[in-house]
């Protein structure tokens, strides 16, 4: 009987907890949505931002976001690709193997701010980057490298041997057989990961602040030359993301505004993440169907 | 039975099939041993196979015959060590002077388990032409259509080559993967118990495709199934703890064989 | 002479392509390791400036409770005291796993356990969704919820380590949880039926089997979301007060090791004492992450043995 009013006890705590925290979470998602979208709307979304009065957007602000986080993965996918492939193709376990892996954990677990800290002595400061859209999508690329290599070896990893070992007794070399057999059949899983991995780069500050800077200069939608410096394509200029200019309108609390914006741009956000995760699976689903049906 | 009454001592432990002058081998094996780790998992494989016909190798779980079969073409690289030589056209292609890659192009290997790529009937035979260079796309659909037609399977996918080879039964799958393997022109044929994951009647379209295919090639079979082995080969290799106890023409091991032990596996005493 | 012995004796297409890939992937990977190495060495030499090229005593560092770089105290040395910051880190991050702790294994049991279709259903993508949630966007939901919240309940500016903890608690909650989920997922089924079988209620079955063979993924979720917590560094700014004092309750103005750093990199001159100070700051979180990570590989172990 005894175990029976514990069960019906813990049973209803259970329930509790879990009711508490679907409250805070829900509370959450429904603050930031209620809050923040009735500001947004077409000017919002594609007005520069003012400093000193009331009234600004985030086109800026948004586009950066964008831009950066495209360099960031053209910089790291292929790269941890690369990474990921060697780790789960090549790697015999070995010293080597084994230190690497340690190295990969500890950069994935580096906190964001160190990364960006050493994104600004290394290639804002050292090698004269200066603050900039590149220097902020090396930094985002060390903060992104970790995470994306692991989900290219997990998915390769989930490909059957039965598939090298076809490769391999047609006299393919590992290399031919994992380019064209196991990467196909791999990737609606590393789409997936990307895409997550676009989600996070795309709400990262931290690592910013410091490299990509926390200004945002009119840029000249009419000029698509990357080597003008009005040029929204132009890497070598400074670049405030969404992120950071959440962060700083609210550090320096100057705009007057700035809690409007401030809402509108976390809901912008918030929505953002989301389409990444839909997106993320969507794609996935898709490409694994072209892959798989009868053509 | 037989395991209780003490060996006759007229009977050899041992008998292997010495081939004549006049034979012509095809590949060869002289002391090889295979380690995994530290344990020894094969020693003194001496054995030849002639050219032009079916070997069968059989043996318990766990005696030496997958382990012997996927080192004749260096499946086992990078699992184990394999020591000794394996003759091939007067090269030992255990040695690491000879192309790994260009090597398992004239000693193909067909699995247990059907693993077709995730491809279309039609790119799973190309793909490996293509990526050695063959673009030719006449020449491509020839090659097509004689390798499935050799794998007793052209007449059932003719129409939808453009269809995924995992839309295929397991048993299609699995000539589709000799038919691939075939496309490749090899010499040697080597094959893991390729009916053992199939049914009945595809286990004997499988036979039948392989009695047709020793016309070409010389094939090397490792099969769990004693009547499969007496059905299409012409010699058989008893594998027992990792040494080959018998090697003779398959019709007299499996009436007459030489060696107690040999007797005592066919007739199902073990294994 | 036989052409197909004669090829097998050359360098075939597929070696080269082999070499070629086996090199591009391994620079690939050995990029990472360097980047790694020069993180470390980077901030290493930067960090350990303040103790060999400022003469700072790594102790007096450590455990001095004033902060005030660019004034020199009673001892004519800078007043570098980094103790109020790491006491500010550390209590934020404690507190928020302790508070974070019930709540995640509560709702994972619940997902996995007590109703796994409505944690799947619903819990799971909204899990899922909050783990990818900016750390701004938890900081300006303090800034605008939680800390005039504070203010109102216990005075004062509202700012400080109670605010840190709250944002911290709800932000790592996610993380925590799903990673919990993962880990009560991964105990295998017939642990559940054979102790129900003997006749356990549900409840000694979660409590006696399930979270015994869950403990060492339950451990390393909370010791990774103190890892997250204790390296976030705006969205504490942006709540914590950043005045680099010792916390005297939890509701006054404090700091955190990141809060003083994203604060004062951009106001000192590199390579100057001030600067140096900060990178000592860096230092310190550099090695908390190993320690945490260090953590994680011993739970991992032990784990293993059982």
């Amino acid at each position: 009987m005894q175990a029976k009013t514990v069960n019906k006890i813990a049973t209803g705590v259970l329930y509790i907890i879990a009711g508490l925290v679907i409250l805070i979470l829900a509370a959450l998602l429904g603050y930031i949505l209620v809050n923040g979208v009735p500001h947004l709307s077409w000017h919002f979304l594609t007005a520069p931002s003012r400093a000193f009065q009331a009234g600004g957007g985030i086109g800026i602000q948004l586009f950066n976001s964008f831009y950066l986080l495209i360099l960031t993965m053209l910089i790291s996918f292929p790269i941890a690709l690369g990474a990921g492939i060697y780790l789960n193709e090549y790697a015999k376990k070995n010293w080597f193997t084994t230190m690497i892996r340690t190295a990969i954990e500890i950069l994935s677990s580096l906190p964001s701010v160190v990364v960006g800290l050493f994104g600004f002595l290394l290639i804002v400061v050292k090698l004269n980057f200066g603050f900039s859209i590149l220097s902020g999508a090396i930094a985002l690329t060390l903060f992104n490298l970790p995470l994306l290599t692991r989900s290219v070896e997990g998915s390769l990893n989930s490909i059957s041997n039965l598939q090298r070992e076809a490769g391999s007794a047609l006299g393919l070399s590992k290399w031919e057989t994992v380019l064209h057999v196991i990467l196909p059949a791999a990737l609606p899983s590393i789409v997936t990961g990307v895409v997550l991995s676009a989600g996070r780069v795309f709400g990262e500050a931290a690592a910013l602040i410091y490299t990509a800077g926390q200004s945002a200069p009119a840029l000249d939608f009419g000029d698509w030359n990357p080597f003008n410096m009005a040029s929204p394509l132009n890497p070598l200029r400074p670049a405030e993301t969404l992120a950071v200019h959440i962060w700083k309108i609210n550090s320096e609390g100057i705009m007057p505004d700035a809690a409007a914006v401030s809402a509108g741009a976390s809901a912008v956000l918030v929505i953002a993440v989301l389409l990444f995760n839909i997106l993320a699976r969507w794609l996935g689903k898709v490409i694994f169907k072209r892959l798989t049906a009868a053509r | 039975m037989a395991q209780n009454t003490p060996l006759n001592t007229e009977k050899p432990t041992r008998n292997i099939y010495q081939f004549g002058e006049a034979s012509e081998i095809a590949l060869a094996t002289k002391n090889l041993h295979v380690f995994y780790g530290n344990n020894e998992a094969l020693s003194e494989g001496d054995l030849q196979f002639e050219r032009y016909k079916i070997t069968s190798l059989i043996g318990a779980s766990g005696s030496g015959k997958s382990t012997f079969l996927r080192s004749l073409n260096r499946m086992n690289d990078n699992v184990a060590t394999v020591k000794g030589e394996i003759m091939y056209r007067g090269l030992d292609i255990n040695s690491r002077a000879v192309d790994v890659y260009e090597m398992r192009r004239h000693i193909g290997m067909v699995f247990q388990r059907p693993n077709p790529f995730a491809k279309s009937i039609r790119d799973n035979i190309t793909f490996a032409l293509k990526q050695r260079g063959m673009k030719d796309k006449e020449q491509l659909d020839a090659i097509v259509e004689s390798s499935l037609r050799q794998a007793a399977l052209w007449d059932q996918v003719k129409d939808d080559l453009g269809k995924s080879a995992l839309a295929l039964s397991g048993g299609q799958q699995q000539r589709l993967v000799i038919a691939r393997a075939i496309a490749m022109k090899p010499d040697i044929l080597l094959l893991d118990e390729p009916a053992s994951a199939l049914d009945p009647i595809s286990t004997s379209q499988i036979e039948d495709t392989l009695l047709e295919l020793k016309e070409k090639y010389t094939i090397i079979i490792v099969t769990h199934n004693m009547q499969q082995a007496a059905r299409i080969s012409d010699y058989t290799a008893f594998f027992h703890m990792g040494k080959v106890l018998e090697y003779d023409e398959t019709r007299k091991i499996f009436t007459r064989p030489k060696v107690a032990i040999t007797n005592d596996y066919i007739s199902g005493n073990f294994g | 002479m036989d052409q197909i012995r004669e090829s097998l004796l050359k360098t075939s297409v597929a070696t080269k392509k082999e070499r070629f890939g086996k090199t591009i992937t391994m620079a690939a990977l050995i990029l990472i390791g360097l980047v790694v190495i020069s993180i470390f060495y980077f901030v290493a030499s930067k960090g350990l400036a303040t103790f060999f090229t400022d003469k700072i005593n790594f102790w007096d560092f450590m455990t001095g409770k004033t902060w005030n770089p660019s004034t020199n105290g009673s001892n004519g040395k800078p007043q570098v005291g980094a103790l109020p910051m790491i006491t500010g880190s550390f209590m934020i991050t404690v507190l928020s796993a302790i508070v974070a702790t019930p709540f995640a294994i509560g709702t994972a049991i619940f997902m996995t356990e007590i109703s796994p279709k409505y944690g799947a259903k619903i819990l799971q993508p909204v899990i899922e969704l909050l783990v990818g949630i900016p750390s701004v966007v938890y900081g300006f939901i303090g800034l605008t919820v939680v800390v005039p919240f504070i203010r109102s309940i216990f005075g004062g500016s509202g700012f400080g380590v109670l605010s840190g903890t709250v944002v911290l608690f709800v932000m790592i909650l996610p993380t925590v949880t799903s990673m919990t989920v993962d880990t009560l997922r991964s105990v295998p089924q017939y642990y559940r039926e054979s102790a129900l079988a003997i006749g356990a209620t549900q409840w000694q079955a979660i409590y006696k089997v399930i979270l015994r063979a869950a403990t060492p993924g339950i451990l390393t979720a909370i010791v990774f979301g103190m890892a997250r917590a204790f390296g976030e560094a705006l969205a504490v700014q942006m709540v914590v007060g950043n005045a680099a004092i010792m916390p005297q309750n939890l509701t006054s103005p404090a700091s955190t090791l990141t809060s003083i750093l994203t604060m004062g990199i951009g106001n000192t001159v590199m390579g100057s004492m001030q600067n140096d100070v900060l990178w000592t700051l860096a230092l310190i979180l550099l090695v908390m992450s190993l320690i945490f990570n260090i953590i994680i590989r011993l739970i991992g172990k032990k784990g293993e043995l059982k």
